[in-house]
């Protein structure tokens, strides 16, 4: 039974904590959080590039490290722990993934300026409220070039290449479009999570280039679905970590407050969360790494828990923290924006229920 | 990451899966009640015991094969696989021998140890009681001394297998003009002696698994007494930490045959199945479920690198046994009116999810209550102060005491 990271992986997560303890403080984060006009960190991503980060996973002949996605989710963790105000998912675990999964060997040769760190990537799906469905979907693709507007896109602000879902012929598939274009407006939207991009980008007449199938960009939203787990995991152990923290040194009525079975209680089912949550995640880790068949329901099992267990976590963090964690001076409000940027940066807990009701059935009939 | 065992772990399961293959095949399958189960197991038990299978991680000396815990759920597995009888003995072997053999004079290790490896003497587990459930260390069983014997006499409460044990570890107050933990004693006793009357208890779910187990005047001798007197709550402490990490089980039916059941329920104009509320709660109690299962993966991955499991494994009960509840509710639930009938030939599954939703309620008690296992996981494992306890250091003489 080897159901757990390696000694390999412990080591490289070490590594990742120490040099993330250096360069990504709380300040860090703040100084993208207090400054609307960042999209991102920009030397804390230059410090990831420099490290190799958004290489990792990159084939050699990119200029990449070739190694597995098991070791992506171990820096994914780590990256949510501190809420790393950067596009590494939207670059590596959607636009790298892509490109490997589907793209034509002209497309791939972008691996290497992602692997240098000239290429940031971002997802542009939603055009409005609600879940996006294809049968709705208005950006379309005429003659060679794209027209619509996407709102909200991650990371869109700070990207230099998109993957936008839109209509082309009967089909609906992802495209892959510069955003340095001329014909492409971008602005950022306000958002939840202010230490994190948000943008508004308008298509008119944008060359593009379609990329995979049409199941593309469901097998890519599996896969970023498991490291995303991975990230919100990190975030919600911080929670829980600085929570019991402060439970054992707060006092009310006489005795720790983390004394107090109304307290101990909650701590205790936040920590059963972050278990339930990573113990899906490893079999979402090792469905991605293995190419199981079962990635659908392990991705969504992964996504729905850890959306879960980071939304209560960061919920109940500030409630625990009481009056002193409603402040903006506390970190605990980070954490609740950011559980809220990552429930919904690739499809809602919402979505992703029904979305494994969907996977379990499917397998259910390969079983039958 | 993967799921394979390690070549030293493929060749003993080999060796188990030869042993099991060569022996379980020809074992009688159980036709009456009980009685007729435990006599199969007794069998087995013996073949186990003849070929070193019966407590594999016990040491030689013992009767043990000196093995690994990894060793033990391996062999589990297989003997799961091949549905031979594996009841009856646990608590005997898991938690009372072990306890004999670290505190009784030897003569009597000698008595005792053979007989229980071999399935021929079962052993019980005399520890709760009416008043003393969560809080164990406020049993009421008065234990008084008489020359060279103690007389017993109390109540003990939700005794698995009282009723076909020959012997039971039995923790008794000796002084309760001590504080509470200090004035308890441990003994084994003989269910057959005089004064020992063993009722059955009728559960809520219709079922009879436990006894109640009364002690009128019954004399017991010094010698059955198990380490110092009033050193009764480190013994039982010692024997609790014995109950083996077992491979665990799943509860509940599979997600395929949920899905089976959730497709053949009719909902409106659809099924249970395209229900938008069903598919999300089940999909949120499903994760749970799984995540439970899984965690025994990563508890199996510790073992098996010859680390001690962390303290995931501690959620398995927690969180199985509310989904079990909430699940069961939820499928019945979606059959109407319909969903009253309790009857094997009506009712969907064979009654089985009837079944579990009348067994949950006691799966979130016993073995520790759900508030129980969230002071355990606060306190032992996020490093939480305990609470204020008003009895900790009175006299157990004058203690509140309640019902």
């Amino acid at each position: 039974m080897n159901f757990d990271f390696s000694e390999d992986q412990e080591h490289l997560r070490n590594e990742a904590r120490r040099f993330l303890e250096a360069r990504c403080g709380i300040g860090v984060v703040r100084g993208v959080l207090d400054d609307g006009a960042r999209s991102h960190d920009a030397d804390l991503w230059a410090a990831l590039v420099e490290q190799g980060w958004t290489a990792l996973t990159l084939p050699e002949e990119h200029g990449g490290l070739g190694m597995g996605r098991t070791d992506l989710c171990v820096l994914a963790e780590e990256l949510g722990r501190v809420l790393a105000p950067v596009p590494f998912a939207s670059t590596v675990y959607l636009l790298a993934e892509a490109l490997m999964m589907a793209g034509t060997a002209a497309q791939r040769e972008r691996l290497k300026d992602i692997a240098a760190g000239r290429c940031i990537g971002c997802i542009a799906i939603a055009e409005g409220p609600g879940e996006p469905s294809p049968a709705r979907l208005a950006a379309e693709v005429r003659g060679g070039r794209l027209h619509g507007v996407k709102l909200p896109v991650v990371d869109g602000n700070a990207a230099t290449l998109a993957l936008v879902l839109a209509r082309n012929g009967g089909q609906v598939r992802l495209h892959l479009a510069d955003l340095t274009d001329p014909s492409v407006t971008r602005a950022p939207v306000d958002t939840l999570d202010p230490a994190r991009d948000l943008a508004r980008i308008a298509f008119d007449g944008t060359p593009c280039e379609p990329i995979g199938d049409e199941g593309l960009v469901d097998r890519l939203l599996d896969r970023a679905a498991v490291l995303i787990a991975f990230e919100q995991i990190g975030g919600a152990d911080r929670c829980l970590e600085t929570s019991v923290e402060f439970a054992k040194m707060r006092y009310a009525f006489g005795r720790p407050i983390g004394s107090q079975q109304a307290i101990k209680h909650k701590l205790a089912d936040m920590y059963v969360n972050n278990q339930i949550a990573r113990s899906n995640a490893y079999y979402g880790a090792w469905a991605l790494e293995s190419g199981s068949d079962e990635l659908p329901s392990a991705a969504a099992a992964a996504r729905v828990a850890a959306c879960h267990a980071y939304w209560y976590a960061a919920r109940e963090g500030i409630q625990t923290h009481g009056g002193i964690g409603f402040t903006w001076e506390a970190d605990q409000h980070l954490h609740y924006r950011r559980a809220l940027q990552l429930d919904m940066t690739i499809g809602s807990p919402r979505a992703w229920r029904d979305r494994l009701f969907s996977a379990l059935e499917a397998q259910a009939d390969e079983e039958l | 990451m993967d799921f394979s065992d390690t070549p030293e772990e493929a060749a003993y399961r080999a060796r188990a899966a030869a042993f099991l293959d060569a022996h379980a095949a020809d074992l009688p399958r159980p036709t009456g009640g009980e009685m007729d189960r435990l006599a199969v197991a007794r069998r087995w038990q013996a073949i186990k015991a003849d070929h070193g299978y019966a407590c594999i991680t016990w040491p030689r000396e013992w009767g043990g094969a000196g093995g690994t815990a990894m060793e033990q759920v391996i062999f589990r597995q297989e003997e799961a696989r091949r549905g031979v009888p594996i009841a009856f003995f646990g608590i005997g072997l898991g938690l009372c021998l072990p306890t004999v053999i670290r505190y009784a004079p030897a003569e009597q290790r000698e008595r005792f140890v053979g007989p229980a490896i071999r399935g021929e003497q079962v052993w019980c587990q005399l520890f709760s009681e009416p008043a003393a459930g969560s809080d164990l260390a406020g049993v009421r069983t008065r234990a008084v001394r008489d020359g060279d014997d103690w007389i017993l006499n109390g109540q003990k409460l939700w005794t698995s297998g009282a009723h076909y044990s020959d012997y039971g570890l039995l923790i008794a107050r000796t002084d309760p003009d001590l504080p509470k933990h200090k004035g308890l004693t441990m003994f084994w006793v003989d269910l057959k002696a005089p004064g020992i009357e063993i009722r059955p208890i009728h559960q809520m779910s219709g079922g009879v698994e436990f006894n109640e187990v009364f002690f009128n005047d019954v004399r017991i001798s010094d010698a059955q007494r198990l380490g110092e007197v009033g050193e009764g709550w480190k013994v039982a402490i010692f024997a609790l930490m014995n109950e083996r990490v077992e491979g665990g089980k799943d509860r509940g039916l599979p997600a395929a045959r949920i899905i089976a059941i959730a497709r053949a329920t009719p909902a409106g104009d659809a099924t249970l199945a395209d229900d938008g509320a069903f598919r999300a709660a089940f999909a949120d109690g499903y994760v749970r479920m799984r995540g439970v299962s899984l965690t025994r993966y990563r508890t199996l991955t510790a073992m098996s690198r010859g680390q001690t499991p962390g303290p995931e494994a501690s959620i398995g009960k927690l969180v199985m046994a509310s989904e079990l509840q909430e699940l069961s509710r939820r499928l019945i639930e979606a059959q109407g009116a319909y969903g009253l009938i309790d009857d094997e030939a009506l009712s969907m599954a064979d009654g089985t999810v009837h079944h579990d939703l009348l067994h949950a309620p006691g799966i979130r008690i016993a073995g520790g209550t759900d508030e129980i296992l969230r002071n355990i996981i606060a306190e032992r494992v996020l490093g939480l102060p305990a609470e204020p306890r008003v009895d900790k250091d009175i006299p157990f003489s004058q203690a509140p005491k309640g019902i």
